[in-house]
């Protein structure tokens, strides 16, 4: 068989204008033409990845001298698209108006994993610039020889090339390349702009997303549409069961949705979903189904859960050990213990998933929000029983998802529905389906001991972390007939050194995971800032109370306690920034039983440096507290767009405001119970704090991320600040007015 | 049972086949292949889908499509038509001022949540000229962000009015 002969028969994406709608079409023909004397296929006409060791997969100059970029990290809402974009225009010497991505698709844009961990400017800069910096060197020889200088000789401005001090004669890039191929190897080995000569990063360059968006011209993958799709729903019981106990079908009267006009039912094995030519009818017929299902009670129910997790049979792990812990808190003159309780938290994100799927028997295309679309081909192309090649995965971008919710889910339900109704399928997840399936940030209990010395030197820390790992198999792929399974233990899903005393010099130090079951669990993944808001609540707590016992100012006692220049640096930033001053008397009540309180945090996810201060009211007679101002500040190194980290940092204190005060998934011993906004409240504009978002810059440092990393200080500073107000230390979040009352009470205030 | 309905959407009446019941969320997104309203829940409870309905916020996930007949629909993307015949424009501008604002203070994270938080906030500002901070965020509670844009947002709705202000002057 010939090279060409294998080659895959592939959708290919057209956007067709039909009233204002946006349609997806895509049509299944060979990949290029038959002969084989052409070498070079066109873009996105056969399966991914591209070689990332070619120039041309990373970039293509355009004939009007623009460029396109090709990343393989989504857009979801953080700007890092803008940033990539300044890092490549910076090197290529181009103006921002020149530059441009294209959508993030198996077939076009390069495998780099998925856009985690605040990856896309921590993993991305660095290939991107370097990528952009050898096609402008590749560039410059081309216009030396046509201009007749030395490569030395030249400069850019705007994409066009002149000798240096002449405008003219001169030559563009698009002259040079049109819409050819570079057909160069990336070595990854040119030299990259001095910082002294940046234009572009560094600054706060406004994104270029938000005319479309605040004027509904931008399509959200739920605007787009499908030619002679049909609009599909999942059934499934409202709210989840143990992961391991999935749901299965007990009887199922598909005559019950008859009279919906053009409804049919579909299934396999327990994955059962309806599809409709119209929305409403589809809508109709997920809620009017008569399904009975089987969800055995096995959960402990939430108000129960922590008990439960801590009678539990657990994997002992050590994830961390240092010194002596024994000697070192023999010596110490005071020590302070806690045990703390998270609960577990959904993404939601504020549009349900959507995803549409195209499924043939012989190719499928699937438009969905992952996070990693390569990884989304991997388990859809199983689930269809399909060749990998054979299956192309593109992003929609949708509402902020914050971690891993339900877009895997709605892929493969959306490629489910479609290969079983042969047609073409938009499936939009309803509000209780995302909220009830969700794979939740996991439910935590954390035990801090720690130790200081007299002169207030720490000297002993130990953690003890219970909590379950993340879920592997997506909810429709389980229902269809794939196991549960976990995935196998890793450092990010059990406790992070950064979060739990990691920041400060101690001598002596151990960390522990007691890894749990998680099949008798909820379904479990990384939420913005995995369980770091849980160690923190816990660790920072146990920092401030040991500062207290030493009477010493627990901004003073931190500080003392780090080597580390940019730990230090971050916290100095925040404190500065809050105008932080030792308190010198008493919070007093006011006549409405309002006190006030000010607290300190400090704690990361797994890079970058965060720190946060938290002002507090809470009033002893209702319960209810009131965040009134947070200040974060995040160093990540080089900030290529400090606009945007602001916007992030705003974002991460406003929903830690949200997750300390309101936020807890509630689940009775079948299923889960908080099934949208009203039974899971998020924070609003009435009880939103003041936010102060500082950014250290530190241009020499290599980028690091920034999505996430104030969140653990801010939760920290939070719990201190009430404490501050109230002199009891909260031990389980969310601070509901309810268990506000009940720790007052019992601590007689 | 499908029906034929005139419903008049930013100035404009459409003929539309529906049952009477569907909620007029669908009608815009899928028959009228409108952008502005979304789905975000279903439930009335986050604002994702909000119009106007005779210049009040209205959800349209909850509104059967046959109640607004005789009324008249706005939607984010006649938002700027609706703003130039509240204050007697000779023509729509191409944005309200509080999209413009909102892109001043570069507030959208996703986004999303923004068609919602645009009409709310148009509406407000058509009510009351010059909204305190205690007002705003009043009028706005009933309106969610996920991505926590908040602050952002309450920035842009005073900035806008006092462009509106400006403009009055
Ligand atoms: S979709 Fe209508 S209020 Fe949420
Ligand atoms: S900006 Fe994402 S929900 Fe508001």
């Amino acid at each position: 068989m010939s090279r060409t002969a294998r080659l895959p028969a592939l959708p290919r994406r057209e956007f067709l204008k039909a009233g204002g709608a946006l349609l997806v079409g895509f049509q299944l023909q060979p990949a290029f033409g038959t002969s084989p004397a052409r070498k070079t296929p066109e873009r996105g006409s056969v399966a991914g990845p591209p070689d990332p060791k070619q120039i041309d997969t990373w970039l293509a100059i355009h004939a009007d001298n623009t460029a396109t970029l090709y990343i393989g990290f989504v857009e979801l809402g953080q700007g890092s698209t803008t940033a990539l974009l300044q890092v490549a225009a910076e090197e290529l010497d181009l103006d921002m108006e020149q530059i441009r991505t294209a959508t993030v698709d198996t077939n076009v844009t390069p495998n780099q994993g998925g856009t985690y961990s605040s990856a896309a400017i921590q993993r991305g800069r660095p290939q991107v610039a370097l990528a952009a910096a050898e096609a402008r060197g590749a560039l410059l020889e081309r216009a030396a020889q046509r201009l007749g200088s030395s490569v030395e000789q030249l400069q850019v401005n705007k994409g066009r090339v002149s000798v240096l001090g002449h405008e003219r004669p001169s030559v563009s890039y698009g002259e040079l390349v049109g819409e050819k191929p570079f057909g160069l190897a990336f070595s990854g080995t040119a030299k990259l702009k001095s910082i002294d000569r940046y234009r572009l990063v560094g600054k706060p360059i406004a994104r270029r997303d938000m005319a479309a968006k605040v004027t509904a011209r931008h399509s959200y993958i739920q605007h787009l549409r499908l030619p002679r799709m049909l609009h599909g729903r999942v059934v499934r019981p409202r709210g989840q069961a143990a992961y391991g106990a999935g749901a299965k079908i007990l009887s199922l009267e598909e005559s019950s949705i008859a009279h919906i006009a053009g409804a049919r039912v579909l299934r396999r094995g327990d994955f059962l979903g309806v599809v409709a030519p119209r929305e409403w009818d589809a809508v109709r017929a997920a809620q009017q189904l008569k399904v009975s299902w089987e969800q055995p009670p096995k959960l402990p129910g939430s108000d129960s859960l922590h008990e439960a997790m801590q009678a539990d049979k657990s994997q002992e792990q050590v994830a961390l050990e240092r010194g002596n812990l024994a000697s070192g808190f023999t010596g110490a003159a005071r020590s302070v213990v806690a045990k703390c309780y998270g609960p577990y938290q959904a993404h939601v994100p504020f549009a349900p998933n959507c995803a549409l799927a195209d499924v043939r028997d012989d190719a499928a295309l699937v438009i969905c929000s992952s996070q990693d679309v390569y990884n989304a081909r991997r388990s859809l192309a199983g689930l269809l029983n399909l060749p990998l090649e054979k299956v192309r995965v593109q992003y929609g971008e949708g509402a902020g998802t914050f971690g891993h919710s339900c877009y895997d889910d709605a892929a493969q339900a959306a490629a489910l529905l479609s290969q079983l109704a042969q047609a073409p399928v938009r499936l939009q997840f309803m509000r209780w389906d995302e909220h009830g399936w969700d794979t939740y940030g996991p439910a935590h209990v954390g035990e801090v001991r720690a130790a200081a010395t007299a002169d207030g030197r720490l000297c002993a820390y130990e953690y003890h972390g219970w909590q379950h790992g993340w879920s592997l198999v997506d909810t429709s792929a389980q229902l269809s007939g794939v196991a549960a399974a976990e995935w196998p233990p890793s450092p990010v899903q059990g406790v992070n050194p950064l979060a739990a005393g990691g920041m400060y010099d101690i001598p002596n130090i151990k960390l522990v995971n007691h890894r749990l079951p998680g099949l008798n669990y909820l379904r479990g993944a990384w939420l913005r800032s995995p369980l770091d808001l849980s160690f923190c609540f816990a660790s920072e707590q146990v920092i401030d109370q040991l500062a207290r016992d030493l009477r010493m100012d627990p901004y003073q006692f931190r500080r003392i306690n780090i080597k580390d220049e940019r730990w230090r640096g971050v916290l100095d930033a925040v404190a500065s920034g809050a105008g932080w001053a030792t308190r010198t008397s008493a919070p007093r009540m006011n006549d409405a039983g309002v006190v006030r309180g000010r607290g300190i945090g400090l704690g990361t996810h797994l890079v970058s440096y965060g720190a946060a201060v938290a002002d507090v009211e809470v009033n002893v007679r209702s319960g209810v507290v009131r965040i009134t101002h947070l200040y974060g500040a995040i160093d990540a190194g080089a900030v290529v767009n400090p606009g945007n980290v602001e916007s992030q940092i705003t974002g991460q204190l406003v929903q830690t405001a949200s997750r300390l005060l309101k936020e807890e998934v509630t689940f009775d011993e079948a299923r889960v119970t908080s099934l949208d906004w009203a039974s899971y409240p998020i924070l609003r504009f009435e009880e939103c704090p003041d936010i102060t978002p500082i950014v250290v810059q530190r241009l020499d440092q290599r980028s690091t991320g920034a999505g996430e990393e104030t969140m653990a200080a801010a939760a920290g500073a939070i719990a201190n600040a009430f404490f501050d107000a109230t002199g009891v230390r909260m031990t389980r979040y969310p601070l509901t007015p309810s268990r506000v009352l009940a720790a007052l009470a019992e601590r007689g205030r | 049972m499908t029906t034929k309905l005139n419903i008049k959407v930013n100035e404009h009446v459409s003929a539309v086949s529906a049952a009477p019941d569907t909620p007029l969320l669908y009608v815009l997104a899928d028959e009228l292949a409108l952008k502005g309203p979304r789905f975000g829940c279903g439930l009335a409870q986050c604002g994702s889908c909000s119009v106007l309905v005779d210049g009040v916020e209205t959800r349209a996930c909850v509104t059967p499509v046959a109640s607004v007949q005789g009324k008249s629909v706005t939607t984010l993307e006649g938002l700027p038509a609706w703003y130039a015949r509240q204050h007697k424009l000779p023509q729509a501008p191409a944005m309200h001022p509080l999209q413009q604002a909102l892109i001043d203070e570069q507030a959208l994270q996703c986004g999303y949540c923004y068609n919602g938080m645009i009409i709310k906030g148009a509406e407000l500002l058509a009510r009351n000229a010059a909204p305190s901070d205690a007002q705003i965020r009043q009028a706005m509670n009933g309106h969610l962000c996920r991505c926590g844009t908040y602050p952002r947002i309450l920035r842009a709705i005073s900035r806008a009015a006092a462009v509106i202000a400006g403009e009055r002057t």
